[in-house]
């Protein structure tokens, strides 16, 4: 694959451009907003916060350039109602904060929820609780698949661990956001934001869907109102049995997760975003030293995919969740897997990153205490499963392990390689009932069988 | 001498085709209805009934989707404004309307009513100040009066222990965003004209780009003073109005004459260039598809 220049002007800008994908070296902040635009991104609100800000200063100056909405709101309180607002009005809204923000939205994102208001949220991770650090981190897992707001609903989480692959899930995000009429969060952290990767112009438009919902003003037609106020507890009950339908098609239509180096792995890393970037460094240092370890990386964190790693767990002797965390995703990987095997976890917390060799180290330990083959007891082998952005192909080579290079590792040893291709895009029924499914801009549609993994 | 041809029949007073026929939520003398119907006449009087999009609060209010047939959002309390703000940047063309209780705009959402203010988002906010939460059952508000009883000030409000009343249109009318600022009331018909005419002024306001209104409305909540309907409109007259004067508070629009109660009519807007007006500006997003 030929790879063009990188642009030496950092103030290029992007306006109009539907040209061959460049590739240019970008922070993930910007990439991400960019990606957000050429995603047909009408409305953008934000408070500064750390480590998103840079995500806020690209909407400040692109924005206006497009004619679309920006405003810098009071509080994210201000800005998430004005993304309310915005997408009952049937616009197609981003916003974006880290943590403590993120805490302010959780009323709003109840209401978006019980409204079914689509809007697309990135919280930029940072250490927590509390003030906390403004280091990267994974400490908002339970916030975002299990909670922010009151009342019984779900979200889906999207998690990238590259920058290539976030500006390919802000498209997906918008279009689950208003296929399924739901807020979507993208579950980046500090280090996505805030570091520089090459990455590839590839942008991709979702199509706009009618909103025969969207509040445009009572002019012949019956008003139209958007609302989660059902004070009738019968109506309430079964506003929440018509939700609760869509969260179970969301469970089934849309798990995404990509694998890589399974085909004859022993011992299983479970970790997304910046922690699957380590733990790749950890998997080559780890196969060097004769351990057989694949990496099971889930990109849709709600919905788990819970079935999928149950499947690659059946052939394993062991589990490793890591994460730049206390552990919050062992829960829902114990639950996937259920009791019969071991399930260990390595991770750091407060903005400290685990390093690739405290990963080889907690993966030899769970090797010696793991519990027997289980390989030979399963008839079905799991798919070989395909990544979200391509990029994570089981049969791509990985460089060969570096030794004393651990500040760097996380994107060393690993260098990202963009390899586009069409992306799967899961089947999913319409709202009339009937199955879609097309690929990246508009090509065939891909059967789930083809190639499994994502779905 | 002539004979008197009698005077074909006309209409004098009618519903306004958007207030919904049906009885409402409210209790027995309370003056959302009241006010309720003076939007509904302003924004037929003014042709922007199939554009407005409006924004309910949370409140004995919350239901006001039920009783006025515009498009409407739900806030959540306190956060119309913002809300507003959303709808207003991505529909230039529409015709945006906030209607909030006192203690949804003046406690929980302050931050939001300040700063929307501020911005000079072009929106019209009618703000039903009756003093008290009416919905919750009559506790407290910021805007209750010294010495008021309600539920969680069973002695009366002590100023030692909860300060004073919130002057919150007074508070809005120094920013310069700020287009146009009253406050009427609901007690007598002559102060129910007068508020409809401030009604008008304030959405006129938007209707020109010259940025954000709000009127104040004096209100009554019967159930929650603890008093008869016709106490509670005395109280209105004599008490409340003794804390709230009555009058238009700032009017900056273009051409505004100075008017009565002191108001700062064509008042300068510190830090803008004088008279400067906003335009709505055409905007690409969210056409309907
Ligand atoms: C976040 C939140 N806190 C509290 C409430 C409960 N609540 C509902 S209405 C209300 C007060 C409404 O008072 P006001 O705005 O003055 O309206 P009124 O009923 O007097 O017209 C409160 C506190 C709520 N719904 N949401
Ligand atoms: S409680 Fe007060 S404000 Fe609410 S409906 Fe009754 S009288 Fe009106
Ligand atoms: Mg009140």
């Amino acid at each position: 694959m030929t790879t063009p220049a990188p642009v030496e002007d950092p103030s290029f800008s992007l306006a109009g451009t539907r040209e061959p994908p460049r590739r240019v070296l970008m922070k993930g902040n910007e990439a991400i907003a960019e990606a957000a635009i050429q995603a047909g991104c009408d409305a953008y609100f934000g408070y500064p916060i750390t480590p998103q800000a840079e995500l806020l200063e690209w909407m400040a100056r692109r924005m206006p350039e497009e004619g679309r909405a920006f405003v810098q709101a009071e509080s994210e309180l201000g800005a998430i109602n004005m993304a309310l607002g915005a997408g009952a009005a049937g616009a197609r809204v981003l916003v974006s904060s880290s943590g403590p923000g993120v805490s302010l939205m959780a009323e709003a994102m109840s209401y978006m929820a019980g409204s079914e208001v689509p809007m697309v949220l990135i919280n930029v991770m940072r250490g927590g609780p509390g003030l906390g650090s403004i280091g990267p981190s994974q400490s908002d897992y339970f916030q975002a698949v299990k909670g922010h707001g009151h009342g019984d609903y779900r979200v889906p989480v999207l998690a990238p661990s590259s920058i290539g692959e976030a500006m390919e899930l802000v498209a997906t995000a918008f279009e689950l956001a208003e296929h399924y009429r739901t807020p979507v969060i993208i579950l980046a952290d500090g280090i996505m934001g805030q570091a520089m990767e090459p990455v590839e112009q590839h942008y991709r438009t979702p199509a706009r869907q009618t909103a025969a919902w969207a509040l445009t003003g009572a002019d012949g037609r019956e008003p139209r109102v958007v609302r989660s106020l059902h004070l009738a507890p019968e109506e309430l009950e079964e506003h929440n049995a018509h939700l609760q339908e869509k969260f179970h098609a969301i469970a089934e239509h849309e798990v995404r997760w990509a694998g890589e180096r399974l085909d004859d792995a022993d011992l299983v890393i479970v970790a997304y975003g910046t922690a699957a970037r380590v733990a790749r460094t950890a998997i080559a240092r780890a196969r060097a030293a004769g351990l057989r370890v694949g990496l099971f990386r889930p990109i849709s964190l709600w919905p788990f995919p819970s079935a999928e790693l149950a499947s690659v767990a059946d052939r394993a002797r062991g589990l490793l969740v890591v994460e730049l965390s206390a552990g919050q995703m062992v829960e829902d990987v114990r639950l996937a897997v259920g009791g019969g095997i071991p399930v260990a976890f390595e991770g750091r917390t407060g903005g400290m990153v685990p390093s690739p060799d405290e990963v080889v180290e907690a993966l030899r330990e769970l090797d010696a205490t793991g519990g027997p083959l289980r390989r030979r007891r399963v008839r079905r082998r799991p798919p070989i499963p395909v990544s979200g952005t391509g990029h994570l192909h089981p049969h791509e080579p990985m460089a060969e392990p570096e030794t004393g290079h651990d500040a760097l590792s996380i994107f060393g040893d690993d260098a990202w390689m963009p390899h586009w291709y069409t992306v799967p895009v899961p089947t999913r029924p319409t709202r009339n009932g009937h199955g879609r499914g097309q690929g990246r801009n508009g090509s065939a549609e891909r059967r789930p069988d083809d190639e499994g993994g994502s779905r | 001498m002539t004979a008197t041809v009698p005077a074909a029949p006309r209409v004098i007073y009618q519903r306004p085709a958007r207030l919904t026929d049906v009885s409402t939520r409210y209790c027995p003398g309370c003056g959302h209805g009241i006010i309720h119907r003076l939007v509904a006449e302003v924004l037929e009087d003014l042709g922007v009934d199939g554009r407005t999009i409006a924004v309910a609060p949370v409140g004995c209010s919350v239901f006001a989707y039920e009783y006025l047939a515009y498009d409407w959002c739900e806030a959540p309390h306190g956060r119309a404004p913002a809300v507003a703000t959303g709808i207003r940047r991505v529909r230039p063309d529409a015709f945006v309307l906030t209607y909030q209780g006192d203690g949804d705009l003046a406690a929980i959402g302050t931050g939001e009513i300040v700063h929307a203010a501020a911005r000079g988002e072009l929106i019209t906010a009618i703000f039903v100040n009756n003093g008290i939460y009416g919905m919750t059952g009559g506790q407290m508000a910021p805007t209750t009066l010294v010495g008021q009883r309600t539920t969680s000030s069973p002695t009366g409000r002590d100023v030692r222990a909860a300060g004073y009343p919130v002057p919150m249109t007074e508070m809005l009318a120094v920013l310069p965003g700020v287009a146009f600022a009253a406050r009427g009331s609901i007690a007598d018909p002559s102060a129910i004209g007068r508020t409809k005419s401030y009604i008008r002024k304030a959405c006129e306001a938007q209707i020109r780009g010259e940025g954000f209104a709000i009127v104040e409305v004096l209100s009554n909540c019967p159930v929650g003073w603890g008093m008869t309907a016709q106490e509670s409109i005395r109280y209105l007259q004599d008490v409340v109005v003794q804390t709230y004067p009555l009058g238009v508070l700032v009017d900056r629009r273009s051409g505004a004459q100075a008017g009565s109660s002191g108001a700062q009519a064509g008042a300068a807007r510190p830090g803008t260039p004088s008279g400067a007006t906003r335009q709505a500006e055409p905007h690409p997003a969210g056409q309907e598809a």
